[in-house]
């Protein structure tokens, strides 16, 4: 069992708010997973030419400002814009790729969790209501947001192995559920040139919607190849840089329901971690169908 | 009718912002389950109103969680919104009314009572249904009635994939398309008795519609040893 949460503001005042609400849905999903917690916020665009990134360390004094003046260094212009417990946001002057592919080289101790324009991912081991409390998620602003809450069923209880996990520039993927033919699909993954940090099963369905992407799937086409390709249960929420995507497995396991109104559009594993957003006692709600990519802003079109 | 004569009220009201579902349900066990009781603010959380085994009226303002009404017995439970997973499941007795839509698994197991949805219900609605009542306003999931030994599923909306799938002596009837039926489930011909109930099952769920557009469907009776000496038992 896991929790996950995706909210999509449609007003100025939801944008201010957007942590706060995305806080209180991931402390209404924590019986549904105690072990970790994570999110990722789409806010404050990096300049034209520059890319942002968040990354992570365990390390007692990571050396931020150390890292943003070495990338400064290679990359012409950098900045550390923000620290959160573990994690760490930067604009860069340089394409994501080739930061990537720099950090690993130079900096292998550390872990990139999101590239991209907008994309911010932070995730820790423990109790969501510790995490939110930590990162101090509520004072977090931005268009929109997914959030997980993670009950470990194949493998370890790590940073690293909770969930979001980066499926490419601005995507991330949430999941609930359990994937069988993982290891296979990894290797396979692999081949292509696909890079993983983790044994976690959810991160091999991120490493396949990148690697479909790169071949030139849309997201859609992407998430429908998970119906043919996945083997196992899963609802999947997917974030992209204007908005988020949905999918549930054909035999819909795994719950999921979502509600809108005129000021957000939400998703959730149960209505209880919708019920805490204001006006949700008059939003529409709905199941969504299993099999069938959901998606809003216009996530599908990138 | 599904709501039975209103008992005088006792003005019971649990908010549940203030109120624990566990204080709820353990009142609603004991001699307090009388008269009309008033949920509010359940704001979608489980468990609501589970066990309950007494002639009262229980009406939930709101959208629930998961197993809503579960194991219910005599009870007349209202709720006025929508309902998660497993709502009315393993029902004895009494009527559950849902005022909006029901997730997966509505009414799994019931043995008794009826079950009104006036919204849709999703996938494995009345899962190996054991003897209650199903009817559904709106339309049904995949994999409806999977298994059901007993009782009847009444849709007046469409069914999805494989309805009835290893279905027992449970009757099913439809009035829109059904997009698949299971293994060992085939229409069958509506006789005189199949409307007759059909008719009394759309009026205690206080449903307008016409029994002759509804297509029964039942077991083929190939996937289990059917003796015809104990078709008595359904």
């Amino acid at each position: 069992m896991c929790g996950i949460a995706g909210l999509y503001t449609k007003t100025d005042t939801l944008r201010s708010q957007l942590g706060f609400h995305l806080a209180a849905m991931l402390r209404q999903l924590s019986d549904r997973g105690p072990d970790s917690a994570g999110v990722a916020f789409y806010r404050d665009p990096a300049p034209e030419g520059w890319c942002k990134i968040s990354m992570h360390s365990a390390a007692a004094e990571p050396g931020w400002d150390d890292l943003a003046d070495a990338l400064a260094v290679r990359f012409g212009d950098a900045s550390l814009t923000g620290v959160r417990a573990t994690h760490a946001t930067f604009v860069v002057a340089g394409d994501a790729g080739e930061v990537d592919a720099w950090l690993r080289a130079e900096r292998p101790h550390l872990t990139l969790m999101s590239a991209g324009q907008t994309i911010e991912i932070y995730k820790e081991a423990g109790l969501p209501a510790d995490f939110v409390a930590r990162f101090d998620l509520a004072a977090i602003e931005g268009s929109h947001a997914l959030g997980h809450t993670r009950m470990a069923t194949e493998s370890r209880v790590t940073t690293e192995h909770s969930h979001p996990f980066s499926t490419g520039l601005d995507l991330c993927l949430v999941h609930n559920g359990s994937l069988s033919n993982h290891n296979r699909l990894r290797r396979a993954l692999r081949k292509e040139g696909i890079h993983f940090q983790t044994d976690n099963d959810s991160e091999v369905a991120a490493g396949y919607l990148t690697w479909r992407m790169a071949q030139g799937a849309t997201l859609e086409q992407a998430l429908e190849g998970c119906l043919d390709d996945l083997d196992g249960f899963y609802t999947f929420a997917v974030g992209t840089a204007d908005g988020f995507a949905v999918l549930r497995d054909p035999i819909a396991c795994k719950p999921a329901v979502m509600a809108e109104t005129d000021e957000w559009v939400a998703m959730a594993s149960e209505y209880r971690a919708i019920a805490v957003l204001p006006g949700a006692e008059d939003a529409v709600s709905w199941e969504p169908v299993p099999g069938h990519v959901y998606s809003w802003g216009t996530a599908l079109v990138a | 009718m599904v709501t039975p004569q209103t008992p005088p009220a006792t003005g019971l009201t649990f908010d549940l912002r203030s109120d624990s579902v566990r204080e709820l349900n353990r009142r609603l066990h004991g001699p307090e389950a009388t008269g009309r009781i008033q949920v509010i603010n359940p704001d979608g959380r489980h468990a609501i109103a589970v066990g309950v085994d007494a002639d009262c009226e229980v009406e939930i303002d709101g959208h629930v969680g998961y197993y809503c009404a579960g194991m219910n017995q005599r009870a007349a439970i209202r709720v006025r919104g929508n309902c998660g997973v497993g709502v009315a499941e393993n029902m004895m007795s009494g009527t559950v009314v849902v005022e909006g839509s029901a997730s997966q698994a509505a009414g799994a197991t019931a043995r008794g009572g009826l079950l009104v949805i006036h919204g849709d219900a999703s996938a494995r609605c009345g899962i190996s249904l054991k003897g209650a009542d199903i009817v559904v306003r709106g339309s049904v999931g995949h994999m409806s009635a999977f298994m059901a030994q007993r009782g009847c599923l009444v849709v007046c909306g469409d069914a999805g994939e494989a309805l009835g799938d290893s279905l027992y002596e449970a009757r099913l009837y439809v009035r829109g398309t059904v997009a698949g039926l299971g293994a060992d489930c085939v229409p069958k011909e509506m006789r005189e008795e199949h409307v007759a109930q059909l008719r009394a099952l759309l009026a205690a769920a206080d449903l307008d519609a016409d029994p002759s557009e509804f297509t029964r469907y039942g077991s083929a009776r190939q996937l289990y040893n059917f003796n015809v000496d104990n078709v008595g038992v359904y």
